[in-house]
């Protein structure tokens, strides 16, 4: 695994139909870091993942791989070389973890071509760095939830991409399985350079396990950078509209995001409670 | 796997081919069924002739009574229904995989409908007699159809759910103007009609049967060739474009192949009912989850209408058109998947 492949966004417009969701936005994907994208609702995170993984045309500019326009680029070259995992994949009735994960060797196959010895061996690979191996005959839908987004992971990883998209992938679980799968994640980018880009909804886990942090506002980008150098109080007032105060994490020394809410708020600055209990 | 050591890899390469083994051994099941029912419905009937006359018939010589009645009746017929089976299942199992529904087939979204509404246009009102020129009207309206629905389903790109309502309002628009075109035409005696309306073989010829082979010879290879991607957009169709599928260009090739197998076996056989809708759920439910259901689909789909077949003309005092017999299997299946479907997603 090389960290060489340079994935950059460049004056990209979004738009589905009318609605324009994103606006000439610029961003340089790290290589061989973990890039977490963060946001409020409907500010175009996902939309602008979608664009990267070329699932979506940008109305102007280009999503750039190595150079060339990522739209110009033979479908199944950029499948060998991006991984997408998207936001809800359907896992077919029945399916097996491992015929699922198979699903991962699609890229490398052509028409009419036998399974090979190497295919298993990358199904198998990718089931052990998952440690979904145990799992391998089971069918998917009788996992639970954390076991299953490993599985997922895990065809993704069966694909060999040097650059992984994920969107969103700790939504629907129990935090120990959130933990769990971006351990995961930062196993894989440790280990083998993966270039990983999430979107991801918790805050504090985006900023305790991205390399770099990039901040979506309104189809823009309100800031990019490492996550102690960029996410701050005022970060978190402009980009999701919340007072919060912003401490370091005392497991990480990372930033940590306190909300400031209406109630049970101590600290609030507008209008201090004290609990009498 | 030497020394009995089970590595990772050996665990995925064994269980691989566990599956592909058991899917080769139900494909070659189905596929002599399919053999055992096609000799069958050249072997029974008024007469019985054994499989020495059938054989000596197929190969061409004069044999007296068996030359006609085998030859001239029971063989177009039988071929008839193979194929027109073969491409219902086909057409149908490819449509409720690319839309993720058991109830997206053909003949549920009302595209085997426009079919026949085609071919009775052109027999009733524009008097072709042609069976290819009536083939290719109704295939030229089967896709019109199929592209009507689309584009008031189209909202967005989204598909699904919509599609399937839609398509099945107009399918019953279309088999009301096939009744209404029926009802007008008195000359019609009731066999004709019930070809229209539930489909049947009666009156098999190699004339309605050579429109369907070549028809057959064209699309099946051309789906099949997708069932790889196919099969990848059940994952949705974010992850199998991730994958490297071209996901508009799959479904369209999809479509087009689709709607054309339907077509040409509605105007060769009517629209035999339930035949699309049944076979790939029947093929999932003996396949299993592992492997492509297309080739499964499609024997099912011809095992049907053979078997329906021979139900239909001799296991009663009365012989019934072979969509008579589909129609009741079928429409139990249907209350079944919708009560089911009301209970779950209702994916295949």
């Amino acid at each position: 695994m090389t960290d060489t492949h340079v994935l950059r966004v460049e004056g990209v417009t979004l738009a589905y139909g009318e609605r324009t969701v994103v606006e000439s936005l610029d961003l340089l994907v790290p290589p061989g870091q973990i890039t977490a994208i963060i946001g409020a609702n409907a500010c175009g995170k996902s939309t602008l993942l979608r664009a990267m993984s070329r699932l979506l045309a940008p109305r102007h500019g280009r999503v750039v791989l190595d150079g060339k326009d990522l739209h110009r680029l033979p479908t199944r070259e950029v499948a060998r070389t991006l991984g997408l995992l998207p936001q809800s994949p359907i896992a077919p009735e029945g399916i097996t973890v491992s015929d699922l994960v198979a699903r991962g060797r699609h890229p490398y196959r052509r028409l009419l071509a036998r399974w090979t010895a190497e295919d298993d061996a990358a199904v198998a690979r990718a089931l052990e760095l998952t440690g979904t191996v145990d799992l391998a005959d089971r069918p998917v839908e009788e996992l639970s939830g954390g076991q299953r987004q490993r599985v997922w992971i895990a065809m993704a990883l069966a694909q060999q991409t040097d650059i992984l998209l994920l969107d969103e992938p700790t939504t629907f679980l129990d935090l120990n399985h959130q933990v769990e799968v971006l351990d995961l994640l930062t196993d894989l980018n440790r280990e083998r350079g993966t270039t990983i880009v999430m979107v991801l909804h918790d805050l504090n886990l985006a900023a305790r396990y991205a390399d770099h942090l990039v901040a979506v506002k309104a189809g823009q980008v309100y800031a990019a950078g490492a996550p102690e150098a960029v996410l701050d109080a005022t970060l978190v007032r402009e980009v999701f509209s919340m007072d919060s105060q912003v401490v370091p994490d005392p497991v990480t020394g990372r930033p940590l995001v306190l909300p400031i809410s209406r109630h049970h708020c101590s600290v609030d600055r507008r209008e201090p409670v004290t609990l009498g209990v | 796997m030497s020394a009995g050591v089970l590595t990772s890899t050996g665990v995925v390469a064994a269980g691989r081919a566990r599956r592909t083994r058991r899917w080769r051994l139900i494909v070659t099941i189905l596929a002599i069924a399919v053999v055992v029912a096609f000799c069958l419905s050249l072997m029974v009937g008024r007469t019985f002739y054994g499989p020495d006359e059938v054989l000596r018939v197929i190969a061409g010589q004069k044999v007296p009574g068996a030359s006609f009645t085998v030859g001239v009746l029971r063989l177009p017929r039988a071929v008839l229904a193979a194929l027109a089976g073969f491409a219902f299942g086909l057409a149908g199992v490819t449509f409720q995989t690319m839309l993720r529904n058991a109830l997206a087939a053909p003949d549920i979204i009302g595209i085997s409908s426009g079919a026949s509404a085609g071919a009775v246009f052109a027999i009733l009102v524009l008097k072709v007699s042609s069976a290819a020129t009536v083939s290719v009207l109704a295939i030229v309206t089967a896709l019109a159809t199929a592209g009507l629905i689309y584009l008031l389903a189209y909202k967005d790109g989204v598909l699904g759910t919509r599609l399937i309502l839609i398509g099945i309002g107009i399918g019953a628009i279309l088999k009301s103007l096939v009744s209404y075109l029926i009802v007008r035409a008195a000359a019609w005696d009731l066999q004709v009609a019930m070809r229209w309306l539930t489909g049947s073989l009666n009156g098999a010829a190699w004339s309605r049967v050579l429109p369907l082979a070549v028809a057959v010879a064209v699309f099946v290879p051309l789906l099949l060739g997708q069932a790889r991607n196919l099969d990848l957009l059940r994952l949705g169709d974010d992850a199998a474009a991730a994958l490297g599928v071209r996901v508009e260009r799959t479904r369209l090739v999809a479509i087009l192949g689709a709607v054309a197998l339907t077509a040409f076996a509605t105007a060769a056989t009517g629209p035999i009912a339930f035949v699309a809708f049944l076979a790939g759920p029947i093929a999932a439910r003996i396949v299993g989850p592992s492997g492509s259901l297309m080739i499964p689909a499609a024997l099912v789909g011809a095992l049907l209408v053979l078997v329906s077949d021979l139900i239909g003309q001799f296991a009663f005092d009365t012989r019934y058109p072979v969509g008579v017999i589909t129609g009741a299997v079928g429409a139990l299946y249907l209350v079944f998947l919708l009560v089911r479907t009301n209970r779950s997603g209702g994916s295949l």
